[in-house]
């Protein structure tokens, strides 16, 4: 049952890690705003269903990381500033709206959460586990669906202009296409999945909290590499923003069931689950660096064979 | 469209680099250009002689100085860059620039056939339209058509020039700009690009404006063509000129119209 949980967890981080998706591998942009977007999304959607609009609670929370999403990407295009530091900005003032938001470091959305909401349909008799697994079921659907919504997306003439941005500005431009426009388009459905995304977490775990939010870049991160390389397995030619996108989220499942096994069978101790980030920033460095490393090997065979010769 | 109207025409068109520091360069100074439609200029000039800086400017890349650039009777001078690209097309030296590595041929030409057929949220690529590609591709004998689905990555220099061709010109732009686009490839490609630019352009009867270092091609290639050097246009061949010009004749009025400098330059390299 500990690895349903993380296949639901799995599922609603995975809208997160299809966020990051977006904005690092088809927009070619390092966005930072991903901890400020996802609390946005998470503090929005947890004030809105506690006021008793849990359904609606997705929407706004959507909104709040569109517009998360287009405060960057103004910066970066309009007003020029370096991404990295437009995202900085935008993250570091939406921690003080988000506790604006919540109206303190945290808020509980009581019997309002959707996922409670599903259970009723469960009837009186059911179980935990019962209850899990429904959650769970809830968490794909939702989460295909929006896989689903994202590859038809990158399909349309939109969706491909913003594909093209991240490949080849130059071209883009030179096609009449605004370049500006599609990377902050191109922002806003990436931040707001990515508040989507902590909305679902607010619904999961009942509220909202300040902290809900450390971590979630590098978690993005971690779930975009480990799929991508799981799916290197597949022709390098055919891997496309289709096969990225399941990439991602599939990327996500795995880190959630590394995560429960490390700490279910306490492989660094009683404390594991404190070294999840740790483990999480290696996973990502160790993955960067193997191109690197493939090459110093290369260099040194070369060598050693040169030496034979 | 009016046969009175030129397709492009460009007025005194002025353009300086770094006023008022050290570095400053005058990159085009009263430049003066009229293509009627399904004109086919070549041009030919030294670096830095301001033939792609002109290209820049009609594109839209940076604004002039001073001076006008019209495109079929409107005036385009400060229209912003991604507007004006709508109507024109434009072929780079590098074969990397014009398309989009990472997205399949199919998809590369169906950014380039869309913009001006459907709105944001329609399908970008339907069966109809890869037919259509893929016929377009079929005609060039590039082997292309057979490999829609392969990523622009993947293909060689010359093939990549022969999509962007095809991007450029799927919906027929009001001007053709050609920037040495073969000048990167080897010879027999570079020919074989030529040829294919060539049956474009007479197809769709393009007004063009192409870019060359060989001045053979310069001079067989199109129904005109001028020389420029230090920004000017300083050299307009055409009709029963332009056939009887030879290589060696152009190169010949080329250094009588830059004797000035040349003997500049003789002057400081006998100091040494």
């Amino acid at each position: 049952m500990l690895y349903v949980t993380a296949l639901q967890e799995g599922f609603l981080y995975g809208l997160l890690a299809l966020g990051v998706f977006i904005s690092l591998r088809v927009l070619n942009i390092p966005d930072l705003t991903t901890e400020g977007s996802f609390g946005f999304g998470n503090a929005v959607a947890a004030v809105a269903a506690a006021m008793g609009y849990p359904r609606l609670s997705l929407l706004f929370a959507l909104l709040a990381g569109v517009a998360a999403g287009l405060t960057t990407g103004l910066l970066q295009t309009k007003l020029k500033v370096h991404p990295v530091l437009a995202g900085i900005i935008t993250m570091s003032g939406l921690y003080s709206i988000n506790l604006m938001v919540r109206g303190g470091p945290n808020l509980s959305i009581g019997g309002n959460t959707l996922f409670k909401m599903a259970y009723v349909f469960l009837g009186d008799d059911a179980t935990r586990d019962d209850k899990k697994l429904a959650g769970t079921i809830l968490a794909g659907i939702l989460c295909l669906a929006v896989i689903a919504l994202m590859i038809l997306f990158f399909k349309t003439h939109l969706g491909m202009c913003i594909r093209a941005t991240g490949d080849n500005p130059d071209m883009v431009r030179a096609s009449s296409i605004n370049v500006d426009r599609t990377k902050i388009i191109g922002l806003c459905v990436s931040n707001g999945l990515i508040a989507l995304s902590g909305a679902l977490i607010a619904h999961y775990v009942g509220y909202s909290d300040a902290s809900s939010s450390s971590g979630t870049l590098i978690y993005g991160l971690a779930a975009v590499i480990i799929g991508e390389a799981l799916f290197s397995l597949f022709p390098r030619g055919k891997r496309g923003v289709t096969v990225g996108l399941i990439s991602a989220v599939c990327g996500s499942i795995i880190y959630k069931m590394i995560v429960t096994f490390v700490v279910d069978a306490e492989l660094f101790g009683k404390n594991s689950a404190n070294l999840m980030k740790l483990l999480c920033a290696v996973i990502v460095a160790v993955t960067l660096i193997i191109p690197a490393v493939k090459e110093y090997i290369g260099a040194w065979k070369n060598r050693l064979e040169a030496r034979q010769a | 469209m009016n046969t009175q109207t030129p397709m492009l025409e460009i007025r005194g068109l002025s353009k300086t680099f770094g006023k008022g520091t050290v570095n400053q360069h005058t990159a085009l100074s009263n430049v003066n250009l009229t293509l009627e439609k399904g004109d086919f200029v070549t041009i030919i000039g030294s670096n830095g002689a301001g033939k792609s800086t002109l290209f820049n400017a009609i594109c839209g890349t940076y604004q002039p100085d001073r001076g006008s650039i019209r495109l079929g009777g409107r005036d385009i001078t400060y229209m912003p860059e991604h507007k004006r690209a709508r109507r024109i097309g434009r072929v780079f030296q590098d074969p990397m620039k014009g398309t989009a590595p990472g997205m399949t041929i199919e998809e590369n030409l169906a950014l380039a056939y869309t913009r001006a057929h459907s709105g944001p949220l329609a399908p970008a690529l339907t069966k109809r339209k890869a037919n259509l590609f893929r016929e377009a591709l079929a005609e060039y004998h590039m082997g292309l058509e057979d490999r829609m689905k392969t990523k622009v990555g993947l293909l060689s220099g010359g093939q990549r020039q022969v999509v962007t061709l095809l991007m450029c010109t799927l919906v027929t732009p009001d001007l053709l700009l050609l920037d040495e686009h073969t000048a990167a490839l080897d010879p027999a490609t570079a020919e074989k690009i030529m040829e294919i630019t060539n049956r474009i352009v007479q197809r769709n009867n393009l007004t063009t404006l192409m870019i060359t270092h060989n001045m053979k091609q310069a001079l067989v290639t199109g129904n005109s063509t001028i020389m420029m050097d230090s920004g000017s246009v300083i050299l307009s061949l055409k009709g029963k000129e332009r056939d009887d010009m030879t290589m060696d004749g152009l190169l010949k009025l080329y250094t009588e119209k830059k004797k000035q400098e040349f003997t500049t330059d003789r002057v400081l390299l006998s100091d040494q």
